[in-house]
């Protein structure tokens, strides 16, 4: 009785609680139930879950075709990457997975934090190239899909954070030309698209560089994206420095301590603290950035998606389900880090030291 | 402490000079040899392509400058309408996710939480793979409302105009739609990725605009007898504008910076018809140089409007 009580009040409360409420919620309830069944139906009951293509085709896009994951996963997951050789990607990328969920559960301390990353990122790199341990080469070109999209992000922000560090430094500096060269770099690249930056990795670098001096486009486009995400990492990080109480500079110096001192020891851990949920923020930005490397055709996630069907008339009907496929890949990694930057918030200001 | 900068600064310059030195020898060197050309002469010659689609007349004959300008117009016929469209849609959702209602509330939750998480590339093409591959030919176009047509090959919609009457409106032909106005898929899937996902970024900087308005001000309101819709339209509108402006024309700039993955899909906006002009012409530090200088003069201007709004937004408050 006590139940249907409490249950009603929990009713009323919450979708009834005056005529416009419960209106919209008949509203809002009659359209998901209009819809849902027809949802259920394509994404399930009636989806075609093997690779069969002449089964696909006679669903006639009633259900889901997710026969053409079941035919393709290994294609959109790895891209051209030759197929013998497709554990050495999908062990890489195991590693590499492993070592971020480790260190964003903080289950290595600073230390090995610093040796683990030291070695995950070279064996990724050496599993994936080869060239050694009797490993076959496999040319940076033949990279693709799901590595490469890890890649991308992982280095891009990895690299980009000394950057910006130093970029938000100089543009406090006292030095006005070393904080006008500052100013013009962050301004400049967050006024221009990011495919603008990856058309002058990929087209420029070659041109401005010596004769002999020839870096692979991945090399390229790496170096467009990390300057891309430094540029709003330092505005990040400027903010966070702004926001350290001025009494800590002023404590730093009565204590003796130099100015680069006080910016290791005092400000910068301050500074870094407060903004990690914003710079958790970034690393979502860099990790669906990555999709646009498709433009200068190096063929991640998005782009082996294509890859696998454009060339393919039996399932190039099914890109939607291509589509949802990889869009689930992107969500799971970006509502994750998202979910772990609002863990992050709630500690923030636990205090602790944090380098 | 001075002399120290001083030597310092020009320490710093004399470096700079010296990269900018190497870089241009360099660069002319890497150019001489590969038989670069380079100037900006080629914005007079004739394009030599056309443009699918355009605001502006265009014909291949045209100089290759009319063909970037046209670019330029059909990046702003998408940006304008889209910024309309997210920010209202926006508005609305952010909204939503402070309704007492939970149903309506899970739902915007639910739509934030999907769109801001796949990236915009997956989801333009996904959009115009929907419009291109699995809507009805334009022979057996859909009806949505009289006189709006979706197909295939787009949206019709009535206009104003044309030779009979106030509105020239879309009717059934034998091979088609014809009359009205016709949104290509191009700049339908490109209008609706950029509205639906720009949204989502618009409904946090609201929610987040209102929440920063302190709970203390809605329970004076309240209990001075204001009706709900008065709180909002005098005490939570006029503080939470304050906070939501400046990083709401952020999001317009930026929706306008991704319009430039309109070259994923093949609308012709200023990227792509740069992007070709680059592969016909090969001067691709012109090319670059002429993008990235659009979109900083487009990104002044936003802040000077942005500017110009926070203080306009400042005196209405000061006045309601």
């Amino acid at each position: 009785m006590n139940r249907i009580a409490a249950s009603q009040a929990w009713l009323r409360r919450n979708l009834f609680s005056d005529a416009f409420s419960g209106l919209t919620t008949l509203l809002l309830l009659a359209a998901v139930l209009n819809w849902l069944p027809g949802l259920i139906d394509w994404m399930l009951l009636q989806a075609v879950f093997k690779a069969d293509a002449s089964a696909c085709h006679a669903a006639n896009h009633a259900g889901a075709c997710w026969g053409v994951i079941a035919e393709k996963y290994r294609f959109i997951l790895f891209g051209r990457y030759p197929h013998a050789e497709q554990w050495r990607p999908l062990l890489a990328t195991a590693l590499l997975l492993l070592v971020i969920v480790a260190s964003g559960l903080r289950l290595l301390n600073r230390s090995s934090l610093l040796t683990t990353w030291a070695l995950a990122l070279p064996i990724f790199i050496m599993l994936m190239g080869g060239g050694s341990f009797g490993l076959t080469p496999i040319g940076s070109d033949q990279w693709g899909g799901l590595p490469l999209t890890l890649l991308l992000a992982t280095m891009g922000m990895l690299l980009a954070f000394p950057l910006a560090i130093g970029v938000a430094i100089g543009r406090q500096s006292g030095l006005p030309l070393l904080r006008g060269l500052c100013t013009l770099y962050v301004e400049l690249v967050r006024g221009v698209p990011l495919i603008s930056v990856l058309f002058l990795a990929s087209f420029l670098f070659p041109i401005i560089l010596p004769q002999g001096f020839a870096i692979d486009v991945l090399l390229r486009v790496q170096a467009g994206i990390v300057l891309f995400a430094a540029a709003y990492l330092s505005e990040t990080i400027r903010g966070g420095l702004q926001a350290v109480p001025s009494g800590q500079h002023d404590a730093a110096a009565a204590l003796g301590l130099g100015h680069w001192q006080a910016m290791r020891w005092i400000i910068l851990p301050q500074a870094l603290r407060a903004v990690v949920p914003s710079m958790m923020n970034s690393a979502v930005s860099v990790f669906k950035d990555t999709s646009l490397v498709t433009v200068v055709s190096l063929y991640e996630l998005t782009g082996s998606l294509s890859l696998a069907l454009a060339g393919d008339a039996e399932w190039r009907s099914f890109y939607l389900e291509g589509y949802l496929f990889i869009g689930a890949i992107y969500w799971i990694g970006c509502y994750s880090m998202s979910q772990f930057s609002r863990g992050m918030e709630s500690k923030v200001g636990a205090g602790g030291t944090a380098m | 402490m001075r002399s120290t900068q001083l030597v310092l600064q020009a320490l710093l310059a004399a470096g700079l000079l010296a990269a900018l030195w190497w870089l241009l020898d360099v660069t002319a060197a890497n150019m001489a040899e590969r038989g670069i050309r380079s100037g900006f002469d080629f914005l007079r010659e004739p394009a030599g392509f056309a443009i699918g689609e355009s605001l502006l007349p265009f014909d291949s004959g045209d100089s290759t400058l009319m063909a970037l300008a046209a670019g330029l117009a059909n990046t702003l016929r998408v940006a304008l309408p889209a910024i309309l469209i997210s920010t209202l849609l926006g508005t609305l959702i952010g909204l939503g996710r402070l309704s007492t209602n939970l149903l309506l509330r899970g739902l915007c939750a639910a739509y934030v939480e999907t769109l801001r998480n796949v990236p915009l590339l997956l989801q333009l093409l996904a959009w115009y793979f929907v419009v291109t591959d699995l809507l009805p030919l334009a022979s057996e176009a859909l009806q949505l409302t009289p006189h709006v047509f979706l197909s295939k090959s787009g949206l019709a919609l009535p206009w104003p105009g044309g030779d009979s009457g106030l509105f020239d409106l879309p009717l059934r032909g034998e091979m088609g739609i014809v009359g009205g106005a016709a949104l290509t898929p191009e700049f339908l899937a490109l209008l609706l990725g950029l509205s639906l996902y720009t949204a989502a970024y618009v409904a946090e900087t609201v929610r987040a605009g209102i929440q920063a308005v302190p709970r203390g001000q809605s329970d004076a309101a309240l209990a001075l007898g204001l009706t709900r819709v008065q709180l909002f339209r005098h005490v939570l509108l006029p503080q939470a504008l304050r906070s939501i402006i400046p990083p709401l024309t952020n999001q317009h700039l930026s929706l306008t910076k991704n319009a430039s993955l309109a070259v994923a899909i093949g609308y012709p906006d200023l990227v792509s018809v740069a992007n070709t002009t680059l592969n016909q012409t090969g001067r691709a530090t012109e090319c670059i140089a002429l993008i990235m200088a659009v979109y900083l003069i487009l990104s002044l201007l936003t802040a000077w409007l942005s500017a110009w709004l926070e203080r306009r937004s400042g005196r209405w408050a000061e006045r309601s």
